[in-house]
Protein backbone atom coordinates (compact mmCIF):
# COMPACT_ATOMS: atom_id res chain seq x y z
CA UNK A 1 0.00 0.00 0.00
CA UNK A 2 1.75 3.18 -0.61
CA UNK A 3 1.81 5.89 1.86
CA UNK A 4 1.45 8.94 -0.34
CA UNK A 5 -1.51 7.90 -2.43
CA UNK A 6 -3.11 4.69 -1.04
CA UNK A 7 -3.31 2.99 -4.05
CA UNK A 8 -1.91 -0.87 -3.88
CA UNK A 9 -0.31 -0.55 -7.03
CA UNK A 10 3.25 -1.56 -7.25
CA UNK A 11 5.93 1.31 -7.95
CA UNK A 12 5.62 1.08 -12.04
CA UNK A 13 4.80 3.74 -14.20
CA UNK A 14 3.12 3.95 -17.32
CA UNK A 15 2.16 0.22 -17.18
CA UNK A 16 -1.42 0.68 -15.97
CA UNK A 17 -3.54 -1.90 -14.88
CA UNK A 18 -6.46 -2.40 -16.98
CA UNK A 19 -9.10 -0.63 -15.32
CA UNK A 20 -12.67 -1.60 -14.37
CA UNK A 21 -13.74 -1.98 -17.96
CA UNK A 22 -17.42 -1.48 -18.53
CA UNK A 23 -18.17 -3.45 -21.24
CA UNK A 24 -19.40 -1.75 -24.94
CA UNK A 25 -22.29 -3.46 -25.24
CA UNK A 26 -25.19 -1.45 -26.39
CA UNK A 27 -28.62 -1.87 -27.01
CA UNK A 28 -30.99 -0.60 -30.21
CA UNK A 29 -32.85 1.77 -27.58
CA UNK A 30 -29.97 3.65 -25.99
CA UNK A 31 -29.57 7.21 -27.23
CA UNK A 32 -26.96 9.61 -27.85
CA UNK A 33 -26.31 12.10 -25.45
CA UNK A 34 -23.82 14.82 -24.38
CA UNK A 35 -21.65 14.34 -20.98
CA UNK A 36 -19.86 17.38 -19.98
CA UNK A 37 -16.45 16.92 -18.71
CA UNK A 38 -14.46 19.76 -18.28
CA UNK A 39 -11.63 18.57 -16.86
CA UNK A 40 -7.60 18.85 -17.67
CA UNK A 41 -5.71 16.31 -19.60
CA UNK A 42 -3.17 16.47 -16.40
CA UNK A 43 -5.60 16.81 -13.55
CA UNK A 44 -4.38 13.22 -12.44
CA UNK A 45 -1.10 13.79 -12.29
CA UNK A 46 -1.71 17.48 -10.95
CA UNK A 47 -3.53 15.58 -8.14
CA UNK A 48 -0.56 13.30 -7.30
CA UNK A 49 1.57 15.85 -7.95
CA UNK A 50 -0.45 18.04 -5.35
CA UNK A 51 -0.23 15.09 -2.62
CA UNK A 52 3.44 14.94 -3.09
CA UNK A 53 4.14 19.06 -2.82
CA UNK A 54 1.96 18.42 0.71
CA UNK A 55 3.99 15.95 2.12
CA UNK A 56 7.28 17.69 1.11
CA UNK A 57 5.91 20.50 3.38
CA UNK A 58 4.64 18.56 6.51
CA UNK A 59 8.21 16.11 6.11
CA UNK A 60 10.13 19.60 5.32
CA UNK A 61 11.82 17.67 2.66
CA UNK A 62 12.83 20.44 -0.63
CA UNK A 63 12.79 18.82 -3.54
CA UNK A 64 14.14 19.74 -7.04
CA UNK A 65 13.29 18.69 -10.27
CA UNK A 66 16.15 17.95 -12.07
CA UNK A 67 15.94 18.54 -15.98
CA UNK A 68 18.19 18.87 -18.87
CA UNK A 69 18.79 16.81 -22.44
CA UNK A 70 20.96 13.95 -22.22
CA UNK A 71 24.39 13.63 -21.04
CA UNK A 72 24.38 17.69 -19.43
CA UNK A 73 26.03 17.10 -16.56
CA UNK A 74 23.15 16.47 -14.33
CA UNK A 75 24.28 13.01 -12.38
CA UNK A 76 27.70 14.74 -11.85
CA UNK A 77 26.31 17.74 -10.37
CA UNK A 78 24.17 15.64 -8.27
CA UNK A 79 27.49 13.83 -7.21
CA UNK A 80 29.82 16.75 -6.19
CA UNK A 81 26.76 18.40 -4.75
CA UNK A 82 26.20 15.42 -2.12
CA UNK A 83 30.56 14.93 -1.46
CA UNK A 84 30.06 18.47 -0.24
CA UNK A 85 26.85 18.86 1.75
CA UNK A 86 26.16 15.66 2.99
CA UNK A 87 27.30 15.44 6.66
CA UNK A 88 25.12 18.98 6.50
CA UNK A 89 21.80 17.27 6.15
CA UNK A 90 20.25 14.00 4.91
CA UNK A 91 20.03 14.00 1.18
CA UNK A 92 18.55 10.93 -1.34
CA UNK A 93 17.48 10.88 -5.42
CA UNK A 94 15.56 9.80 -7.93
CA UNK A 95 16.68 8.69 -11.06
CA UNK A 96 14.74 8.78 -13.83
CA UNK A 97 16.23 7.43 -16.64
CA UNK A 98 14.25 5.15 -19.37
CA UNK A 99 16.61 2.19 -19.51
CA UNK A 100 19.72 0.86 -16.71
CA UNK A 101 20.56 1.54 -13.11
CA UNK A 102 23.75 3.27 -14.25
CA UNK A 103 22.97 6.62 -12.50
CA UNK A 104 21.64 5.47 -9.43
CA UNK A 105 24.82 2.97 -8.87
CA UNK A 106 26.43 6.42 -9.62
CA UNK A 107 24.94 8.09 -6.79
CA UNK A 108 24.50 5.08 -4.13
CA UNK A 109 28.86 5.26 -4.61
CA UNK A 110 28.61 8.08 -2.71
CA UNK A 111 26.32 6.33 0.46
CA UNK A 112 23.26 8.46 0.05
CA UNK A 113 20.09 6.17 -0.66
CA UNK A 114 19.07 6.17 -4.46
CA UNK A 115 15.90 5.49 -6.54
CA UNK A 116 15.92 4.28 -9.93
CA UNK A 117 12.94 4.61 -11.81
CA UNK A 118 13.32 3.15 -15.24
CA UNK A 119 9.98 4.78 -17.47
CA UNK A 120 10.76 2.38 -20.34
CA UNK A 121 9.64 4.28 -23.54
CA UNK A 122 8.03 7.13 -21.27
CA UNK A 123 10.06 10.15 -22.03
CA UNK A 124 9.39 11.73 -18.31
CA UNK A 125 8.63 11.07 -14.71
CA UNK A 126 5.26 11.53 -13.45
CA UNK A 127 3.97 12.56 -9.81
CA UNK A 128 2.28 8.89 -9.39
CA UNK A 129 5.80 6.53 -9.69
CA UNK A 130 7.30 9.95 -7.46
CA UNK A 131 4.74 9.20 -4.79
CA UNK A 132 5.83 5.63 -4.40
CA UNK A 133 9.23 6.45 -5.17
CA UNK A 134 9.19 8.70 -1.85
CA UNK A 135 7.83 5.84 0.65
CA UNK A 136 10.24 3.37 -1.23
CA UNK A 137 13.24 5.37 -0.37
CA UNK A 138 12.45 6.21 2.93
CA UNK A 139 13.23 9.99 2.85
CA UNK A 140 14.23 11.43 5.86
CA UNK A 141 12.67 14.46 7.48
CA UNK A 142 14.77 17.77 6.95
CA UNK A 143 16.28 17.27 4.38
CA UNK A 144 16.92 17.54 0.39
CA UNK A 145 15.72 15.53 -2.06
CA UNK A 146 16.79 15.63 -5.61
CA UNK A 147 14.78 13.73 -8.85
CA UNK A 148 16.83 13.71 -11.81
CA UNK A 149 14.16 13.68 -14.84
CA UNK A 150 14.48 11.50 -17.70
CA UNK A 151 17.36 13.94 -20.34
CA UNK A 152 15.03 15.36 -22.63
CA UNK A 153 13.97 18.90 -22.74
CA UNK A 154 10.30 18.39 -23.81
CA UNK A 155 8.24 16.38 -22.16
CA UNK A 156 9.23 16.91 -19.09
CA UNK A 157 8.23 20.72 -18.75
CA UNK A 158 4.25 19.96 -18.27
CA UNK A 159 4.61 17.18 -15.90
CA UNK A 160 4.61 18.47 -12.15
CA UNK A 161 5.67 16.48 -9.74
CA UNK A 162 5.68 18.32 -6.71
CA UNK A 163 8.67 19.75 -6.00
CA UNK A 164 9.88 23.19 -4.88
CA UNK A 165 11.43 24.22 -8.27
CA UNK A 166 12.51 22.76 -11.80
CA UNK A 167 16.30 23.49 -12.12
CA UNK A 168 16.95 23.24 -16.18
CA UNK A 169 20.96 22.48 -16.61
CA UNK A 170 22.30 23.80 -20.14
CA UNK A 171 26.13 22.69 -20.49
CA UNK A 172 27.80 24.54 -23.14
CA UNK A 173 28.60 22.29 -25.53
CA UNK A 174 24.54 21.99 -26.41
CA UNK A 175 24.84 25.81 -27.85
CA UNK A 176 23.52 28.84 -26.33
CA UNK A 177 20.14 29.25 -28.53
CA UNK A 178 18.53 25.92 -26.36
CA UNK A 179 16.76 28.07 -24.27
CA UNK A 180 14.96 29.63 -27.55
CA UNK A 181 15.20 26.53 -29.11
CA UNK A 182 13.10 24.62 -25.93
CA UNK A 183 11.11 27.24 -24.47
CA UNK A 184 8.77 25.63 -22.50
CA UNK A 185 11.44 23.85 -19.86
CA UNK A 186 13.16 27.03 -19.49
CA UNK A 187 9.93 28.92 -18.84
CA UNK A 188 9.02 25.97 -16.14
CA UNK A 189 12.48 26.06 -14.99
CA UNK A 190 13.06 28.62 -11.72
CA UNK A 191 16.91 27.88 -11.93
CA UNK A 192 18.77 27.72 -15.10
CA UNK A 193 22.84 26.00 -14.32
CA UNK A 194 24.80 26.75 -16.76
CA UNK A 195 27.39 23.59 -16.68
CA UNK A 196 30.76 22.65 -18.07
CA UNK A 197 32.04 26.33 -18.09
CA UNK A 198 35.67 24.46 -17.94
CA UNK A 199 34.97 23.81 -21.41
CA UNK A 200 34.14 27.55 -22.65
CA UNK A 201 37.42 28.15 -24.47
CA UNK A 202 37.08 25.17 -26.50
CA UNK A 203 33.06 26.05 -27.96
CA UNK A 204 31.39 29.09 -29.35
CA UNK A 205 29.20 29.54 -26.51
CA UNK A 206 28.23 33.02 -26.46
CA UNK A 207 26.83 33.11 -22.39
CA UNK A 208 25.02 36.55 -22.50
CA UNK A 209 23.09 35.57 -25.45
CA UNK A 210 22.26 32.75 -23.67
CA UNK A 211 21.54 34.36 -20.62
CA UNK A 212 19.39 37.09 -22.57
CA UNK A 213 17.81 33.88 -24.19
CA UNK A 214 16.74 32.49 -21.20
CA UNK A 215 14.96 35.37 -19.51
CA UNK A 216 13.37 36.41 -22.80
CA UNK A 217 11.22 32.81 -22.22
CA UNK A 218 11.53 33.65 -18.89
CA UNK A 219 12.11 37.01 -17.13
CA UNK A 220 12.18 35.51 -13.73
CA UNK A 221 14.78 32.60 -13.96
CA UNK A 222 18.02 32.74 -11.62
CA UNK A 223 21.37 31.60 -13.69
CA UNK A 224 24.54 30.30 -12.12
CA UNK A 225 27.17 29.41 -14.27
CA UNK A 226 29.67 26.52 -13.13
CA UNK A 227 31.77 23.32 -13.33
CA UNK A 228 30.40 20.33 -11.91
CA UNK A 229 33.67 18.79 -13.15
CA UNK A 230 36.52 21.44 -12.02
CA UNK A 231 34.49 22.64 -9.35
CA UNK A 232 34.07 26.22 -10.76
CA UNK A 233 31.91 28.79 -8.69
CA UNK A 234 30.89 25.52 -7.33
CA UNK A 235 30.28 26.87 -3.89
CA UNK A 236 27.71 29.50 -5.69
CA UNK A 237 25.28 26.28 -6.14
CA UNK A 238 25.57 24.99 -2.82
CA UNK A 239 25.21 27.72 -1.11
CA UNK A 240 21.87 28.07 -2.86
CA UNK A 241 20.80 24.94 -1.93
CA UNK A 242 21.74 25.29 1.70
CA UNK A 243 19.83 28.42 2.07
CA UNK A 244 16.64 26.59 1.46
CA UNK A 245 17.09 23.36 2.39
CA UNK A 246 18.32 24.68 6.35
CA UNK A 247 15.00 27.58 6.81
CA UNK B 1 5.83 11.78 -27.10
CA UNK B 2 4.27 12.73 -24.50
CA UNK B 3 0.87 13.05 -26.52
CA UNK B 4 0.50 9.55 -25.52
CA UNK B 5 0.33 9.64 -21.86
CA UNK B 6 -2.05 12.44 -22.06
CA UNK B 7 -4.18 10.21 -24.08
CA UNK B 8 -3.67 7.40 -21.86
CA UNK B 9 -5.40 9.91 -19.26
CA UNK B 10 -8.07 11.03 -21.89
CA UNK B 11 -8.68 7.06 -21.36
CA UNK B 12 -8.95 6.71 -17.79
CA UNK B 13 -10.95 10.39 -17.10
CA UNK B 14 -13.24 9.09 -19.89
CA UNK B 15 -13.72 5.22 -18.00
CA UNK B 16 -14.11 6.46 -14.65
CA UNK B 17 -16.89 8.82 -16.21
CA UNK B 18 -18.42 5.43 -17.90
CA UNK B 19 -19.21 4.54 -14.33
CA UNK B 20 -20.73 7.51 -12.61
CA UNK B 21 -22.29 8.31 -15.70
CA UNK B 22 -23.48 5.36 -16.27
CA UNK B 23 -22.41 5.04 -20.37
CA UNK B 24 -21.42 2.00 -22.15
CA UNK B 25 -20.02 3.67 -25.16
CA UNK B 26 -18.08 6.90 -26.84
CA UNK B 27 -19.67 8.93 -29.65
CA UNK B 28 -17.02 11.28 -29.96
CA UNK B 29 -14.71 13.18 -27.54
CA UNK B 30 -13.94 17.04 -27.79
CA UNK B 31 -11.15 18.17 -26.24
CA UNK B 32 -9.96 21.94 -25.92
CA UNK B 33 -6.14 22.60 -26.33
CA UNK B 34 -4.91 26.24 -26.02
CA UNK B 35 -2.42 26.98 -28.73
CA UNK B 36 -0.10 27.92 -25.67
CA UNK B 37 -0.21 24.58 -24.21
CA UNK B 38 2.86 22.29 -25.18
CA UNK B 39 0.41 19.71 -27.06
CA UNK B 40 0.46 19.37 -30.35
CA UNK B 41 -3.09 18.46 -31.56
CA UNK B 42 -1.53 16.95 -34.65
CA UNK B 43 0.11 14.33 -32.45
CA UNK B 44 -3.75 13.67 -30.15
CA UNK B 45 -5.18 12.77 -33.40
CA UNK B 46 -2.69 10.78 -34.69
CA UNK B 47 -2.41 8.72 -31.53
CA UNK B 48 -6.01 8.77 -30.37
CA UNK B 49 -7.03 5.62 -32.31
CA UNK B 50 -4.23 3.68 -30.77
CA UNK B 51 -4.69 4.47 -27.39
CA UNK B 52 -8.52 4.34 -27.62
CA UNK B 53 -8.44 0.98 -29.24
CA UNK B 54 -10.24 -1.79 -27.12
CA UNK B 55 -11.26 0.80 -25.07
CA UNK B 56 -15.15 1.98 -24.92
CA UNK B 57 -13.99 4.84 -26.99
CA UNK B 58 -13.17 2.18 -30.06
CA UNK B 59 -13.64 4.00 -32.95
CA UNK B 60 -14.76 7.21 -31.38
CA UNK B 61 -14.74 10.39 -33.22
CA UNK B 62 -11.90 13.18 -31.82
CA UNK B 63 -12.34 16.48 -31.90
CA UNK B 64 -10.12 19.26 -31.36
CA UNK B 65 -10.92 23.34 -30.12
CA UNK B 66 -8.28 24.90 -30.60
CA UNK B 67 -8.22 28.30 -28.46
CA UNK B 68 -5.71 31.17 -29.27
CA UNK B 69 -3.71 32.55 -26.69
CA UNK B 70 -4.22 35.86 -24.49
CA UNK B 71 -2.29 37.22 -22.12
CA UNK B 72 -2.67 40.83 -19.65
CA UNK B 73 0.00 42.75 -19.29
CA UNK B 74 1.04 43.10 -15.64
CA UNK B 75 2.90 47.10 -16.75
CA UNK B 76 0.05 48.28 -18.94
CA UNK B 77 -2.86 46.70 -18.40
CA UNK B 78 -3.61 45.66 -21.84
CA UNK B 79 -5.15 42.85 -23.09
CA UNK B 80 -3.08 41.52 -25.73
CA UNK B 81 -2.90 37.99 -28.02
CA UNK B 82 -0.28 35.93 -27.63
CA UNK B 83 1.75 33.44 -30.29
CA UNK B 84 3.74 31.99 -27.27
CA UNK B 85 3.43 32.38 -23.72
CA UNK B 86 6.30 34.49 -23.38
CA UNK B 87 5.42 36.99 -26.39
CA UNK B 88 6.79 40.69 -24.76
CA UNK B 89 3.95 43.06 -24.64
CA UNK B 90 3.54 44.46 -28.65
CA UNK B 91 2.35 47.85 -26.43
CA UNK B 92 4.99 48.55 -23.93
CA UNK B 93 7.08 45.77 -24.31
CA UNK B 94 6.94 44.21 -21.00
CA UNK B 95 7.73 40.65 -20.82
CA UNK B 96 5.58 39.92 -17.68
CA UNK B 97 2.13 39.06 -19.09
CA UNK B 98 -0.24 36.87 -17.49
CA UNK B 99 -1.74 34.11 -19.65
CA UNK B 100 -5.93 34.58 -19.44
CA UNK B 101 -6.54 31.56 -22.19
CA UNK B 102 -4.88 29.76 -24.38
CA UNK B 103 -2.64 27.31 -22.02
CA UNK B 104 -5.79 24.72 -21.87
CA UNK B 105 -5.31 21.23 -22.58
CA UNK B 106 -8.39 19.57 -21.21
CA UNK B 107 -11.59 17.00 -22.36
CA UNK B 108 -14.71 19.36 -22.82
CA UNK B 109 -17.24 17.09 -23.23
CA UNK B 110 -18.31 13.51 -24.79
CA UNK B 111 -21.13 12.12 -26.63
CA UNK B 112 -22.05 9.10 -25.77
CA UNK B 113 -24.89 6.50 -25.40
N1 LIG C 1 34.20 19.03 -19.06
C1 LIG C 1 33.14 18.80 -18.26
N2 LIG C 1 32.47 17.64 -18.40
C2 LIG C 1 31.42 17.43 -17.60
C3 LIG C 1 30.97 18.38 -16.64
N3 LIG C 1 29.89 17.90 -16.00
C4 LIG C 1 29.65 16.68 -16.55
N4 LIG C 1 30.57 16.39 -17.51
C5 LIG C 1 30.68 15.16 -18.32
O1 LIG C 1 29.52 15.06 -19.14
C6 LIG C 1 29.17 13.68 -19.34
C7 LIG C 1 27.71 13.45 -19.01
O2 LIG C 1 27.52 13.72 -17.63
P1 LIG C 1 26.31 13.11 -16.79
O3 LIG C 1 26.46 13.64 -15.42
O4 LIG C 1 26.24 11.63 -16.96
O5 LIG C 1 25.08 13.79 -17.54
P2 LIG C 1 23.51 13.54 -17.29
O6 LIG C 1 22.85 14.83 -17.54
O7 LIG C 1 23.30 12.91 -15.97
O8 LIG C 1 23.18 12.50 -18.46
P3 LIG C 1 21.83 11.61 -18.64
O9 LIG C 1 21.41 11.13 -17.30
O10 LIG C 1 22.26 10.53 -19.56
O11 LIG C 1 20.84 12.54 -19.27
C8 LIG C 1 30.12 12.88 -18.46
O12 LIG C 1 31.16 12.39 -19.26
C9 LIG C 1 30.62 13.92 -17.47
O13 LIG C 1 31.92 13.62 -16.98
C10 LIG C 1 31.71 19.61 -16.53
O14 LIG C 1 31.43 20.51 -15.73
N5 LIG C 1 32.78 19.77 -17.38
MG1 LIG D 1 22.22 11.20 -15.49
ZN1 LIG E 1 2.14 46.25 -21.87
Amino acid sequence: MCGICGCSQPRKINNRLQPVGVKSHHHEHDTERLVKVEQDLLSKNNAYAEQNRSYFQQHHIFTLNLVSSPGAGKTTLLVETIKVLKDRFPIAVIEGDQQTEHDADRIRATGVPALQINTGRACHLDAHGIGHAITELGVKDYSLLAIENVGNLVCPSSFDLGEAHKVVVLSVTEGDDKPLKYPDMFHASDLMIINKTDLLPYVDFDVERCINYARQVNPNIQIIQLSATKGDNFSIWTDWLVGRVET
Amino acid sequence: MHEISLLKNVREILEEHAISEKFSKVIKVTLEIGKLSSVEPDALRFGFDVVMKDSLAENAELLISELNGLGLCQQCGQQVELETSYDPCPHCDSPFIKVIQGAEMKIKDLSVI
